[in-house]
């Protein structure tokens, strides 16, 4: 564990050195470059505002209503069916929807369950497998001022279910089902 | 598609409430949901003030096409429309690779850089180019090496083994990109298709 934590702790330094070690060999004058491409930032983030209201509000009133729930109680018989314990639904559904939301729910279920039990092993791989879709979606073509997505939310949410699909394999073989 | 799935959960919203008796959690939901949004793109701020700083020089210092000649053999398939020495592809590997560690905040500049060169070599269109659906594609499968953030709250709840699920979480995320890949050459073989057939 502790490589772990010593790795993640290296990788900016070490990044950062390397970039600016790059701009030393390449005689670029570094603190002059850095401001001419940081301006960009502020510009950038503010830009994406509306569109995360837009999509932030929509989901908060989703689940405030009881929507959400309602639909989960629906979906939960039919994967009980197929052995998905019906414990990790809400988070399966969340994940793509909000990253907040989401985290929220996996720290919920490993409050209830624990971390080791079998429902915890489940929650922490879905929470790191996969992205939140539609924030990856909102930020990205928002800052650039992309309005027609294409096939974007349909290819990003079927990569999901395979990616959810896959997380309940992989714990199953490998810790054993619950 | 996007406008009609945000019209759906707020209409579906408002009237379920109307329904359950909830109106006074909506009511509080809209402004949490607003300030929340606003909250991120506040901390968003800093994160991409320095990383676009830090990104520049890296351009300039020649390190992201150094990055995209050496890893360009892999990405040029997937990316058949970006030309060989584009920064574009410099931007898409940076933003692959701090994704695999778990960097998400410094990914976020990146991809958003990306997003911008792939506009300007789809002539800044506001559509989605295929190029842009296919990066959109894999970075919400989140490729992932190391889950920092699920291994941090694990240790706060105790666990006896923080870290037991990198593997499985590897083997997730391997197959959510390779899913998102096949899909995304799916969807892109039907448009074909259908452009053929007019």
């Amino acid at each position: 564990m502790a490589v772990f934590t010593t790795i993640s702790m290296y990788i900016i330094p070490l990044l950062l050195f390397v970039i600016l070690f790059s701009a030393i060999i390449k005689q670029v004058p570094a603190y002059e470059t850095f401001v001419e491409g940081a301006k960009d930032g502020f510009q950038m983030a503010i830009s994406i505002i509306p569109y995360l209201v837009a999509m932030l509000v929509a989901i908060s009133v989703f689940r405030a209503s009881g929507a959400l729930d309602f639909i989960l109680e629906g979906i939960r018989p039919v994967l009980a069916v197929i052995g998905v314990p019906t414990e990790i639904v809400p988070l399966a559904v969340m994940r793509p929807l909000s990253g907040t939301g989401a985290l929220g729910v996996m720290s919920d279920l490993l409050d209830v369950h624990g971390p080791d039990s079998f429902i915890g092993r489940l929650a922490s791989t879905m929470q790191g497998s996969t992205d939140t879709t539609l924030y990856v979606l909102t930020v990205y073509f928002g800052a650039v001022g992309i309005k027609k997505i294409g096939d974007s939310l349909k290819v990003g949410l079927l990569a999901d279910l395979c990616g959810i699909a896959a997380a309940i394999f992989f714990v199953t073989l490998v810790f054993g089902s619950m | 598609m996007i406008n009609w799935i945000w019209m759906t959960m707020l209409i579906t919203g408002l009237v379920f409430a109307m329904f359950t008796g909830r109106m006074e959690e909506v009511n509080e939901a809209i402004f949490e949901g607003a300030e929340e949004a606003v909250v991120l793109c506040f901390g968003l701020i800093s994160i991409l003030v320095f990383w676009l700083g830090m990104m520049r020089i890296a351009q300039e210092g020649g390190l992201l096409t150094l990055l995209s000649k050496v890893m360009s053999p892999i990405i040029r398939r997937l990316f058949p429309e970006v030309p060989k020495d584009h920064p574009a592809m410099g931007y898409i590997l940076s933003n692959m690779t701090a994704n695999m560690f778990g960097l998400g905040n410094a990914a976020t500049p990146m991809g958003i850089k990306a997003m911008e060169q792939l506009k300007e070599l789809n002539g800044g269109k506001d559509e989605a180019s295929r190029s842009m659906i296919t990066f959109l594609a894999i970075n919400t499968a989140s490729l992932t090496l190391i889950p920092t953030t699920v291994i941090a709250i694990r240790m706060t709840y105790d666990s006896e083994n923080p870290g037991e699920i990198i593997g499985t979480t590897i083997a997730a995320t391997a197959v959510a990109v390779i899913s998102a890949i096949i899909i995304d050459r799916i969807f892109h073989w039907r448009r074909m298709q259908r452009a053929r057939a007019k």
